[in-house]
């Protein structure tokens, strides 16, 4: 994802690592990480992907005013159109059916609190393969690069997608 | 806190169990925190009647999260250099989760020695979930 500004916030690091059930004192407790190795709050191994909330335009978070895919009166809040194939299938078939690959990460410096980064992201390979399950994959990778405010290369990612032709649960 | 070189060897291994009976809760507060809200991971109604899905399902990014608890508990904080899962089966409410790291190599390069880990989570049924490698900074 591009973001302009990722500020790396101390309330941020703290409900995240709350969120993976983190209760390292490094990720909230200032006068412990003062003392610690790195000698701050710092940011655990997956934060970055946080950064989705600075992108304005990031697609799987509801934006004023517009229909959101998840339920809300229906089972999804998309208005059919007329004509257009019925039972929500464009929900699913679109959106629903990316799912997350694998995922890399490089680390060039520690990320902390206090750092502002700026994302920018291009694509990488792209292929394909039979699956067992959810038919033809197709899988394609995005490299997102987090700079830091002196231009410094602070944490490389890798996100491979992986988009399947049908739901692909094991046991179907 | 940091794992030392002279304290380690190849095929040493280390494990936590990083979450029990896992809760939608959990699921909607790594959404709220990571800001990834498909529904395909809180929304019950949407995930069974629209994409088709048994039930929602975790984040992988909630099980790589999880998983790195794992890493970071051993090789102290400030020291991967390199982390990287593939997402090998999804994760759904009720999981319990034990992420396992294994030494792969020990080595020095230009000065500085670094931990291979080889990374593998399971679920309660012995299903892997993740599979991956990371790469620690040790010391001497």
């Amino acid at each position: 994802m591009a973001v302009d500004k990722f500020p790396i916030e101390a309330g941020h690091i703290m409900m995240f690592a709350r969120s993976i059930g983190d209760a390292n004192q490094i990720y909230y407790d200032q006068d412990y990480a003062d003392k610690s190795e790195p000698g701050a709050i710092v940011a655990p191994p997956t934060f970055v992907q946080a950064s989705a909330q600075f992108d304005p335009d990031y697609f799987l978070r509801p934006k004023i005013g517009q229909e959101w895919f998840g339920s809300a009166k229906g089972a999804t809040g998309i208005t059919q159109r007329e004509g257009s194939s019925g039972g929500g299938g464009g929900a699913a078939g679109g959106i629903g059916a990316g799912l997350h690959a694998e995922q890399r990460y490089e680390y060039h410096r520690q990320l902390m609190v206090g750092d502002v980064l700026k994302a920018t992201n291009k694509p990488g390979k792209t292929w394909e393969k039979e699956g067992r399950r959810g038919g033809k994959l197709t899988f394609s990778e995005s490299i997102t690069e987090y700079h830091d405010e002196n231009g410094d290369l602070v944490v490389t990612a890798t996100s491979v997608g992986v988009r399947t032709e049908r739901p692909a649960t094991s046991g179907d | 806190m940091a794992l030392k070189a002279s304290d380690i060897k190849v095929g040493d291994t280390y494990s936590e169990e990083v979450c029990n009976n896992l809760s939608r809760t959990q699921i909607v507060q790594y959404a709220g925190a990571s800001g990834d809200y498909n529904p395909l991971h809180s929304d019950e109604l949407f995930t069974t009647q629209v994409a088709g899905y048994p039930s929602v399902f975790a984040h992988g990014m909630l099980s790589m999260g999880m998983t790195g608890k794992m890493l970071t508990n051993y090789v102290g904080d400030g020291r991967l250099s390199q982390y990287g899962v593939r997402f090998t089966s999804q994760v759904f409410p009720g999981a319990t989760l034990t992420a396992e790291a294994t030494i792969s190599a020990i080595r020095e390069e230009d000065g500085v020695q670094f931990a291979d880990i080889d990374i593998s989570t399971t679920d309660e049924e012995g299903t892997q979930v993740i599979k991956g490698t990371a790469t620690a900074r040790i010391d001497p």
